[in-house]
């Protein structure tokens, strides 16, 4: 039995484009643009996901609370000094392996992996055992660096200056891989005869990293800091892990409050949807001044 | 400004041999060509010179010193490398400057500033001097890449198959252009190149070289008139070398079926002999000796290249201007015989004896 062609269905171009589209789309709508419009909402509500009242419009109150209490400025001074501190690290220490492993020498490749792993943990297992490691009856970290008495070795996670401290190396350690990694596709895709022509040149090696090596590798570390920078700025899972933002709001950045007005004591919806705004204008703000940066790095 | 010895230069990637006792003696001033298929070791030899690879055995020399343990910086010499290599996010002012500017030398602004304008002037890049090399054509690449060699006066120019990424008619200009600028700029010139036409051209002298080997080293005319092998002889001259099989008797040298006849006054007598006959010291006329017929016709204007057929191979043949044989024709022609050239079954050239060559 032959069916003729007219007869058979067919899919007909554009059907088959929506077939492929429509789902992603459904998906997104639903998921990503509803809640963030339906958020936008809510954050000028005092609406509490736990109490029966239905939202009503407060304007921008939430806002203003939030702007005018200093505990709140504190979250975001925090945020800031850890963003600035631990993206700094990162960048360096991850350019700097992306240096030395560019070089092949033997066991180049496996020290490679090594490096990698701590990128591919989950950061709460992370956040846990280094909180372990942290420790100052048993932790490892005071048995490293030298201090063996419990009485006089720093408390990791108990004083407030050091906690923040503990989080940015975690951080640091966990994530300066992930900028290694870009920096050496930016620095293995710089062609050999640029560098045996700057040889020629008798070009000194500070002058070769400086005209050559840096400027070809700079869209990407640009890239690199865009990545860890709203990382960076998102903070949580790292924080809850080690020290919950502890001692008292020593390490509390932004994200943990969020979470703490959201889904603790009053559940506070309304607030937490204004903070969560805030946020996401400051990230945007900033992430638009590095690929402004970036467009005229790769412009030359 | 310098004389460059290479004393039986060796040199192995691994399990390739790249070099085989390469020995080459280039003199002051001197715009030498070294001409090879890909992968022969031009490029391997070029780059021993510059420092930028070590050689397994043998030493380099410039002038009467040594320079084998002596890296590439302190070598002065100025390397023009066939992919452009501009500094990418540099003005082409900026490119030039870069040689000058080491830490190494000491020139000041004043002085650089000279050296930059006089060298654009040269390579008439000097309207493109503000211009990021980003946006650069190729021949214009180039031309920034042989100015960043001759802002200072390195020791000795290599050029590594510079004008092999251009187009035809650039090719041609630069060609004239280069050989102008060594001529001017008085520098021993090493150049690279595949192609025979700028070989032959722009060279004092030249190595041919072949798997790692030179095979033969002379000037152009030397090459051209006594190639030392059948390897040679085809890799110089278009349309390529006529080369057939010939055999010995009665003092006379028959191609196999008799088609052709040469004399052999002054050769040794051999069971089998390569005649090799240039396409351009064959003539059509009606008092030739020999008759073949005309397959196909290659009008190039100044000349048209004849594809003849004889009893026994095909020919090619120059004749000046439009040919107005008709393909199919059977035509006369004649062989000039003082400029035969004779080759062993294994390659070699035969001097005859006698014969002035």
């Amino acid at each position: 039995m032959i069916k003729s062609p007219s007869k058979r269905r067919q899919l007909s171009d554009r059907n088959i484009i929506l077939l492929f589209i429509l789902p992603t789309m459904i998906i997104l709508v639903l998921m990503n643009i509803y809640p963030l419009f339906y958020s936008l909402y809510l954050s000028f509500t005092d609406y509490s996901v736990i109490s029966s009242v239905a939202p009503k419009w407060v304007g921008f109150q939430n806002y203003q609370t939030i702007l005018s209490d200093t505990r709140f400025w504190k979250h975001f001074a925090i945020t800031g000094q850890y963003t600035i501190i631990t993206v700094a690290l990162q960048m360096l220490i991850g350019f700097g392996l992306a240096l030395l492993i560019k070089e092949k020498f033997w066991g180049s490749g496996i020290i490679t992996t090594l490096i990698l792993v701590p990128m591919m943990l989950s950061p709460v297992v992370v956040g846990l055992f280094w909180r372990l490691m942290y420790h100052p009856s048993y932790g490892i970290v005071n048995y490293l660096i030298g201090f063996r008495n419990i009485n006089t070795a720093p408390e990791w996670l108990g004083s407030p200056t050091l906690a923040l401290w503990a989080i940015i190396i975690v951080d640091v350690w966990m994530w300066s891989p992930f900028v290694m990694l870009l920096s050496l596709a930016g620095l293995s895709a710089i062609p050999d005869y640029l560098y045996e022509a700057a040889a020629i040149d008798r070009a000194g090696s500070w002058f070769i990293f400086r005209r050559i090596t840096l400027p070809q590798v700079m869209p990407l570390l640009l890239i690199a800091v865009l990545f860890r920078t709203i990382e960076a700025l998102k903070q949580f899972d790292l924080v809850m892990g080690i020290t919950g933002g502890g001692p008292g709001d020593a390490t509390e950045t932004v994200s943990v409050r969020l979470y703490r007005e959201a889904f603790q004591g009053q559940f506070d919806t309304g607030l937490s949807s204004a903070l969560a705004y805030i946020v996401l204008i400051v990230i945007i703000a900033i992430s638009n001044l590095y690929i402004r940066q970036l467009n005229k790095v790769r412009e030359g | 400004m310098s004389r460059i010895r290479l004393e039986t230069i060796s040199k192995t990637f691994g399990e390739e041999l790249a070099l085989s006792k390469v020995s080459l003696d280039i003199q002051d001033n001197e715009f030498f060509v070294l001409l090879g298929p890909t992968g022969a070791g031009k490029t391997t030899t070029l780059r021993v010179i510059a420092g930028l690879e070590k050689q397994d055995a043998g030493h380099v020399y410039f002038d009467e010193s040594l320079v084998d343990s002596i890296p590439p910086a302190d070598r002065d010499t100025a390397f023009v490398f066939q992919q452009y290599s501009l500094y990418p996010n540099m003005t082409v002012y900026e490119n030039l400057a870069f040689p000058l500017k080491s830490p190494l030398r000491n020139f000041d602004a004043a002085d650089i500033d000279r050296r930059i304008k006089d060298a654009a002037e040269k390579l008439r890049i000097t309207h493109l001097l503000e211009r990021k090399t980003a946006r650069l054509s190729g021949g214009e690449m180039q031309r920034v890449s042989i100015g960043r060699a001759i802002v200072r006066k390195p020791r000795v120019f290599l050029m590594d198959e510079p004008l092999s990424n251009l187009d035809a008619k650039l090719r041609e200009s630069l060609r004239v252009e280069l050989k102008h600028l060594q001529k001017t700029q008085e520098v021993t010139t090493l150049f690279v190149t595949h192609d025979q036409i700028e070989a032959l051209t722009m060279a004092d002298r030249l190595a041919v070289l072949n798997n790692g080997k030179i095979i033969q080293i002379g000037s152009p005319d030397d090459i051209y008139d006594r190639p030392a092998s059948t390897f040679v002889a085809q890799l110089v001259g278009t349309p390529r070398i006529n080369l057939f099989e010939t055999e010995f008797a009665g003092g006379k040298l028959h191609s196999l079926k008799n088609a052709l006849e040469f004399d052999a006054t002054g050769l040794e007598p051999a069971s089998k002999t390569l005649v090799g006959i240039r396409p351009e010291d064959i003539s059509i006329s009606a008092q030739g000796t020999f008759h073949a017929k005309v397959v196909l016709k290659e009008p190039l204007g100044v000349e048209t290249i004849v594809h003849l057929q004889t009893e026994d191979n095909k020919l090619l043949a120059i004749v000046p201007g439009i040919s107005h044989h008709q393909i199919g024709e059977t035509v006369k022609f004649e062989v000039n015989s003082d400029r035969l050239h004779f080759f062993t079954t294994e390659g070699e050239r035969i001097e005859a004896k006698g014969v002035a060559a």
